[in-house]
């Protein structure tokens, strides 16, 4: 097998082999300082970057590995591109990689403001998180006693003649989630949107602190409802390679089942809601109904609507009941005899494409950079795709083709949503049709020793990241859940530049990014 | 006698467009919901709404001046009196000869004024948001109309309403090129009036794509009342207009009987029932536009008025 450059970069680290499935490696500054180059030249992308107490944790996916087969368990090995590095900083102190490589900055400054941790050289030290509201300062650290009341937050400065801004939230007059927009614009021309977020930080993270597995599982299962499924699966994934746990095969084909439904459901919405942003009602009438079925078939089928607490660490929590395989048929068929003429309503809505094509242009490059996962990555040219690389049963046994389109507007993203709905109807109709025998859960491994797992799945929105460490005792040392929306929001002041304020909605619409998620 | 009776048709006519606003708003909110395949809200919702909101306190905010709160009043007197200019079920009543084409476009100039003032007195940026895009469609929409008023007056040889209705019975009318320039013209104006799809969207939640409901967004209690009333009187003037001018059959003539009366009323509801479908089947087939491209949609509108006007000028019988 050949080493690859970023094995290459990390050769002189010592590894930490309680850490599965890919390697961890504790590094030197010098060899941080590289892989923020390397990071910066676009060598390998950022997957995640988060800390405790006297530790950076940089987690790289590199974007051409050597070409490892699948092992026997599905999964690349170990070099397969995936990795961390781990930066020890004694001192609270370690070099910004925001400094080099902007799509790290809010991380860092959430890092600042949940463990302490302060990142030399960067940019932008404005607190992210923290909005001076808490009973603590540093909850994930020292957890200290909170400073008082924070200054006022400064938003980046706009000068320049007929400029005017336009605060919006975080405080909405739809039922949606908090969030503070604030753009400078020339008349109707946007010149530069700044979001401020962290209105719905519930301390996920702090309350994973010694949590025991079970409840973990429900609380990651929470960090974002709408992924339930995909955040859920990521959990369980890396619990399962933290304590060696083989799952059995048809609990593998249960939780993908999930994640599809999951995924159809949220398309559809996302489809309908797009649409309604540009006043067009009749397809979210349409694809609410569509959505509606699938929530009801996932009730009927697995006991939620949204399929929360289905996947456990060890398998899932029941198996499909006696008419299930029938009800997901019957919901296929309505959706394949119902979908498609929407998919023409939509294409042949002129007024409708007017608004959609070349609206909320976001340069595929920035994309790259970012490692902007999910439907907009993949609007936008980059095919990274969590169930095809690094892979995860049972995809490797199911025909996945990942959509793939290049024009980057609001219409590219709608598109590739109709693709991944299509291509999610036929991954179920392989499921049913393959779907093994057996039992849904085991009793997970107690190794009885620390050890690390971590594990990345593809959810509706794209990657979703959980890095963890359980104690002898299998309870949560500290988790750390990366929601996709993390290299989501920032392309979104991107893609807003230059277009019209009354077309941010649609824009907005189109990422759709989590901020529960998000602000954790 | 005679006098007295004017009046009390007259009076029957501001309470009845009153009563009715309400009723075609709910209309055409039932209809899109039904077309959208959801139950939607009750026929009698807007009242129920209003009820609510003229019971409910004024919020200010502090740096409301007076203006912001006699707005309301002002808009709700405005656009009033304009609807009850239009003949609705019958000619030749009492305030008829007031009744102006120019006077009814002057009264909704005015009032919009108004609005645009109140929405830019708080000082928040929805309300500057709205208030420059609301003028922005005005710069076209007014010249558009007053077009068509000068088509229809070219051709008529009046702009008081009545008088235009009562020509349009007439057989000399026929089928005119310029009348259909005209209509055009007026339905298009009356969609960017009142802030339907695809010029603004009255459901909307979202604060940065509103035109009108960025205007009212500070607005609570009876203030609010009043401007939704408004709003809703506004849409039944176009509608009534619309019918007043194109589609001017049924209606009672001045003087008739009780029968002939009711008759033009059912007629007149009839009417505002299949203008109501129409506007919210139109509204459910298409997306809203840019904002920008408002300015094309309305110049189209001025357009089409000035074409009207122009080929009456070429030949009468155009």
């Amino acid at each position: 097998m050949s080493v690859s450059v970023l094995q290459a970069a990390l050769g002189t680290g010592q590894p930490i082999f309680e850490h599965r499935p890919w390697s961890r490696v504790a590094v030197t500054v010098e060899t941080w300082n590289s892989l923020i180059e390397g990071l910066s030249g676009g060598a390998w992308t950022m997957l995640g970057l988060w800390g405790e107490t006297g530790m950076a944790h940089l987690a790289l996916h590199e974007i051409n590995p050597p070409q490892t087969p699948f092992d026997q368990g599905g999964r690349c090995e170990a070099s397969g591109g995936f990795v961390v590095a781990s930066l020890p900083c004694p001192d609270s102190r370690f070099p910004s990689v925001g400094r080099l490589h902007p799509p790290a900055q809010r991380l860092e400054r959430a890092m600042a403001d949940l463990v302490g941790l302060q990142p030399i050289g960067a940019p932008d030290h404005r607190p992210w998180l923290d909005h001076g509201r808490w009973p603590v300062r540093y909850p994930l650290g020292a957890a200290t006693a909170p400073m008082g009341i924070l200054p006022p937050y400064r938003f980046l400065p706009a000068e320049g003649e007929s400029l005017h801004q336009i605060p919006v939230g975080p405080v909405h007059a739809g039922i949606i989630e908090p969030g503070h927009f604030r753009f400078t614009a020339n008349g109707e021309t946007v010149v530069r949107l700044e979001q401020r977020l962290g209105y719905v930080h519930k301390g996920i993270e702090s309350l994973l602190n010694g949590a025991a597995i079970e409840k973990a599982a429900r609380l990651v299962g929470r960090v974002s409802g709408d992924s339930t499924v995909a955040y859920a699966l990521a959990f369980a994934h890396a619990v399962e390679a933290a304590t060696e746990t083989a799952v059995p095969d048809r609990a593998h084909w249960l939780r993908a089942l999930m994640a599809e439904l999951e995924r159809l459901a949220n398309h559809c919405g996302d489809i309908g809601a797009i649409c309604n942003d540009a006043a067009f009602a009749l397809m979210l009438a349409h694809c609410a109904v569509l959505r509606e079925q699938v929530l009801r078939a996932s009730a009927a089928c697995f006991g939620h609507r949204l399929l929360m607490d289905g996947v456990i660490p060890g398998g899932v929590v029941a198996d499909l009941p006696v008419n299930g395989i029938k009800t997901i048929q019957a919901l296929l068929s309505q959706i394949r005899r119902d979908f498609p003429p929407l998919v023409d309503l939509y294409d042949n809505t002129a007024s409708l494409q007017n608004r959609m094509v070349n609206t909320g242009f976001v340069r595929p490059a920035l994309i790259k950079q970012f490692g902007c996962g999910g439907p907009i990555g993949r609007a936008g040219g980059r095919a990274f795709d969590a169930r095809r690389q690094p892979g995860y049963p049972p995809y490797d046994q199911l025909q996945l083709e990942t959509p793939l389109l290049t024009d980057s507007d609001v219409n590219a993203r709608v598109w590739l949503r109709i693709r991944e709905v299509e291509q999610s109807l036929s991954l179920i109709d392989q499921i049913l049709q393959q779907l093994p025998t057996g039992p849904v859960r085991v009793e997970l491994n107690c190794p009885g020793q620390i050890t690390e797992g971590m594990a990345l799945t593809e959810g509706f929105r794209g990657d979703i990241l959980v890095w963890l460490r359980l104690n002898a005792d299998n309870t949560v040392a500290r988790c750390h859940p990366r929601d996709p929306s993390w290299f989501q929001w920032p392309l979104l002041e991107a893609a807003i530049e230059n277009n019209i304020i009354a077309d941010f909605p649609l824009c907005n619409k189109s990422f759709n990014g989590s901020y529960s998620g998000h602000d954790l | 006698m005679a006098l007295i009776t004017d009046y009390l048709v007259q009076g029957c006519q501001m309470l009845l467009i009153l009563l009715l606003a309400p009723l075609l708003t709910g209309w055409v909110r039932v209809i899109k919901a039904r077309l959208l395949r959801r139950r939607g809200p009750p026929l009698l919702q807007p009242y129920r709404d209003l009820y609510k909101l003229l019971g409910k306190e004024v919020v200010l905010a502090e740096s409301a001046s007076w203006l912001f709160r006699v707005a309301p009043y002002l808009i709700f007197a405005a656009i009033w009196v304009a609807t009850s200019l239009v003949p609705t079920f019958a000619t030749g009543l009492a305030f008829n000869w007031t009744a102006d084409l120019i006077a009814i476009v002057a009264l909704l100039g005015s009032a919009r004024f108004f609005l645009a003032l109140a929405g830019l007195d708080v000082g928040t940026s929805f309300g500057g948001i709205g208030s420059s895009r609301e003028m922005m469609i005005a710069s076209l929409a007014e010249p558009a109309i007053l077009m068509m008023v000068f088509t229809l007056s070219l051709l008529a040889g009046t702009t008081e309403l009545s008088a235009v209705a009562r020509f349009m019975l007439t057989a000399e009318v026929g089928l005119r090129v310029s009348l259909g320039l005209a209509l055009l013209a007026l339905m298009m104006v009356a969609i960017a009036e009142n802030a339907r799809v695809p010029v603004d969207n009255p459901a909307t939640h979202l604060e940065l794509t509103m035109v009108h409901e960025a205007m009212v967004l500070e607005y609570s209690g009876r203030h609010l009342a009043l401007i939704e009333l408004a709003a809703s009187l506004k849409l039944l003037l176009y509608l009534s207009l619309l019918i007043c001018i194109f589609a001017p059959w049924g209606m009672a003539t001045a003087g008739a009987g009780l029968v002939a009366y009711l008759f033009g009323v059912a007629v007149y509801l009839a009417k505002l029932a299949f203008g109501g479908f129409l506007l919210a089947l139109f509204e459910t087939s298409i997306a809203k536009m840019r904002v920008f491209r408002v300015d094309e949609f309305l110049g189209a509108a001025l357009m089409l008025g000035l074409l009207g006007a122009l080929l009456l000028f070429v030949s009468r019988g155009l």
